[in-house]
């Protein structure tokens, strides 16, 4: 009698379409619940506790952010990291659209370049920042080197040591090693374009300009959404660039939030303090992804209509 | 410093100058007369983590000692090497969560962030600190701060100091390294006419950045005061800064940006005539295959860091740790580990083969071989007995950790000396940052 009641229950449930899909998600779930929401939340929730590294912590609300908000580091971080991410990304779009263009034309050895254009991406990052940090070394630089010898400056740029060079000397890091991701993929956009459209609009004899603005933007539109929603995080997260080229400095000039958040919560044992500052990134994260979707994606937009 | 410390360290130093007068004998006599014993438990077996590693003769001399303890005890010892900088987060943890290696080396304040969580070791400490001529100052502040209670053993300090090239010092006019702060100045003024200026680092770097401290030290400035009560933004601490700027005048430039590497690079190719480091730049050369890198080795020198108005030794090291934590479930053969390591055979030899980098806590060790074997190590030997910790000169916990971590003096200096801001302009800047690490 009971043997028969499970066969039926495992029957019934064998049969059941949403029974089963719930069994089938659950790997999936469980993983996301684990290695995702579980940090996130523990995030969240230490940034609302005094825990150091080691030591529990109490709820002490709103305090974290309070002090943040009226720490000069912070607000410093938050500015770097702010400018860091829309230059970047900006230099990043613009070069890497323009690089997909020229990839998607019929080179000589358009394979070969397409490998080529993927190496600063494959290349860790930790080693192409090793790199950048000699290439901007203030003893050291090749390129100041090269430049004295070519008798443009009498003096070794001082690439890291003053504020604004330092910013800009990390940005340029960062858009070489992330052109790459934003090339390849908008170069896998325009394949997708199906090449009547250009035939279509070359016999209405539409100018190149004109091919570009109506023919290849608006259907590269979602694509570009995606591949800039991706970069702008990636950009904003940073870390591991500055942490070697500078640290954050000089004067604290090119720390972003990520690394600020890892010198106060590991090496400052301020866990608390670090976590806020993490999850004070979340809503910049969350309005670049909102800004993507609901903008970008925008069905009139992406069939060249314009807004009603 | 309290008085009392003082005066426990003066009874020490006594009982080194009558060590150096026995001679080396001396510690096997005392060492019956002064006896301890720890009975490790049956079937003890010992993980230990550890920083690894500046120069491998270290790990190398630590990992024998290690053979011969099991050796002579039975007991298993597994080491496990954690670069420095990691082995905070993971001693916290550990601690926290009451699981993990049996006996930790840290560094700088770490015991200080969990003093309960950790083997109290005061019979060990003391019967060391009689035996081998008394635990230096710094190292009761770092590791008695109760004037009491021993939270675990000091290990020593990986000394920082002025390194310079003896010829470059001479064609401007000094023929050794200034004792004071004037004539460092004069100096470095010098050093920069003739062309071969020094550079220190004034980036985010966590160890070359010590500098700093000594220079705020030695002109009476410091972070807070006895109670904790920050008083950074003081007349003396903007006396400091203005040395600091006529200092940074006379750099090689780029020094905002130098991080630990940037000096020991510019040293070695020949870009600077002084820097403050570890022993590292002269092993460097010393062993380097490029000949002429080698042959700057003879013209490498050191010297202690000069005495600013206070008139005393200012200095600032990377101090270690040796911590027993309280879970272990072999407190005995922790100590018993621990005891074996600091004696004079077992700590000698690793003293040597660390080969002056790393400096010994205990004023004894101050004639063991490596300080004479090489003229050029012998004042890397005082880089413990002149030492203040870090978070001078309050207590120690986790403000003094955070403080430290957040560049805050290493900025103002950097910010006064590069006239980013005035002298008080920086000074009222760290006052408020560090006011938010002091709050409670």
């Amino acid at each position: 009698m009971r043997a028969n009641g499970k066969s039926t229950m495992l029957e019934k449930l064998q049969n059941s379409r949403n029974a089963l899909g719930l069994i089938f998600m659950l790997p999936a779930a469980v993983l996301l619940l684990v290695f995702l929401t579980y940090p996130l939340g523990l995030g969240t929730w230490l940034g609302f506790t005094d825990a150091k590294v080691g030591r529990s912590g109490v709820w002490i609300g709103l305090e974290n952010y309070e002090f943040l908000w009226n720490d000069s580091v912070t607000r410093l971080a938050l500015f770097n990291t702010l400018f860091y991410t829309a230059v970047a990304s900006i230099v990043k779009f613009f070069l890497g659209l323009w690089l997909a263009i020229l990839l998607n034309r019929n080179l000589r050895f358009k394979t070969f370049f397409r490998a080529v254009i993927l190496l600063p991406y494959i290349v860790p990052t930790a080693l192409s920042a090793i790199a950048f940090w000699w290439l901007y070394d203030a003893q050291f630089s090749v390129i100041s080197w090269v430049l004295t010898r070519l008798g443009l400056i009498d003096r070794y740029i001082d690439f890291l040591g003053e504020p604004w060079n330092a910013r800009f000397s990390t940005i340029a890091a960062n858009v070489w090693r992330g052109v790459p991701f934003v090339a390849i993929t908008l170069l896998a956009g325009l394949q997708t374009i199906s090449p009547s459209y250009y035939e279509a609009s070359a016999i209405d004899g539409a100018s190149p300009w004109q091919q570009f603005r109506h023919v290849t933007l608006p259907l590269l539109t979602p694509i570009i959404a995606v591949v800039m929603t991706f970069s702008v995080l990636f950009t904003f997260t940073d870390f591991q660039l500055i942490y070697v080229i500078t640290r954050g400095g000089p004067l604290n000039a090119t720390h972003l939030m990520a690394t600020l958040s890892f010198q106060r919560a590991i090496s400052g044992g301020a866990l608390g303090e670090g976590a806020a500052i993490s999850i004070a990134m979340v809503p910049f994260l969350l309005a670049a992804i909102m800004f993507s979707y609901f903008g970008l994606q925008r069905r009139a937009w992406q069939q060249g209509g314009s807004d009603k | 410093m309290s008085e009392f410390n003082r005066r426990k360290f003066l009874e020490g130093s006594a009982g080194v100058a009558a060590a150096i007068g026995a001679g080396s004998a001396l510690f096997a006599t005392s060492a019956q007369a002064q006896t301890i014993a720890f009975k490790p438990e049956k079937g003890a077996k010992l993980r230990v983590l550890r920083w690894s590693r500046f120069v491998q003769g270290d790990i190398d001399q630590y990992m024998k000692n290690v053979a011969k303890f099991t050796e002579k005890t039975g007991i298993e010892v597994r080491v496990d090497n954690e670069g420095w900088e990691d082995v905070r987060p993971k001693a916290a943890v550990a601690a926290n969560t009451g699981a993990g290696p049996d006996i930790i080396l840290s560094t700088n304040d770490d015991a200080n962030l969990y003093p309960e969580k950790l083997l109290d070791v005061t019979d060990l400490a003391e019967y060391l600190g009689k035996k081998y001529g008394g635990w230096y100052p710094a190292c009761e502040a770092y590791l008695r701060p109760d004037g009491k209670k021993w939270l675990g053993l000091a290990l020593g300090a990986a000394g920082s100091m002025m390194v310079y090239r003896q010829s470059h010092l001479k064609a401007a006019g000094f023929d050794a390294f200034p004792k004071t702060n004037d004539e460092f100045l004069k100096m470095l003024r010098a050093l920069k006419d003739k062309g071969t200026p020094g550079g220190f680092a004034l980036g985010n770097a966590t160890g070359d950045s010590l500098w700093t401290n000594w220079l705020v030290w030695s002109f009476g400035g410091k972070l807070v005061d006895k109670d904790n009560k920050v008083v950074i933004d003081s007349p003396e601490t903007i006396k400091a800064l203005e040395f600091g700027k006529e200092m940074y005048a006379t750099f090689v430039p780029g020094t905002l940006s130098w991080l630990d590497p940037n000096n020991n690079k510019a040293f070695l190719d020949g870009q600077i005539s002084v820097t403050n480091n570890g022993i590292s730049i002269y092993y460097a050369a010393k062993n380097s295959q490029d000949p002429k890198v080698k042959e700057m080795a003879a013209d490498i020198n050191h010297a202690s860091f000069p005495i600013g108005p206070v008139g005393v030794p200012t200095e600032s090291h990377l101090f270690f740790n040796q911590m027993v934590m309280k879970y272990t479930k072999y407190p005995q053969a922790a100590k018993e580990f621990l005891r074996f390591m600091m004696e004079w055979e077992q700590f000698d030899p690793w003293l040597s083969a660390a080969g002056g980098y790393i400096a010994q806590p205990l004023a004894g060790y101050e004639k063991s071989a490596v300080w004479t074997v090489d003229p050029k190590n012998t004042p890397y030997r005082d880089s413990v007995k002149h030492m203040r910790p870090t978070g001078y000169a309050g207590k120690l916990g986790y403000a003094s950790a955070g403080a430290g971590a957040d560049f805050i003096v290493a900025n103002m200096v950097a910010e006064a000396a590069s006239g980013q801001k005035t002298p008080k302009e920086a000074a009222e800047r760290a006052q408020k940052r560090a006011e938010r690490y002091y709050r409670v």
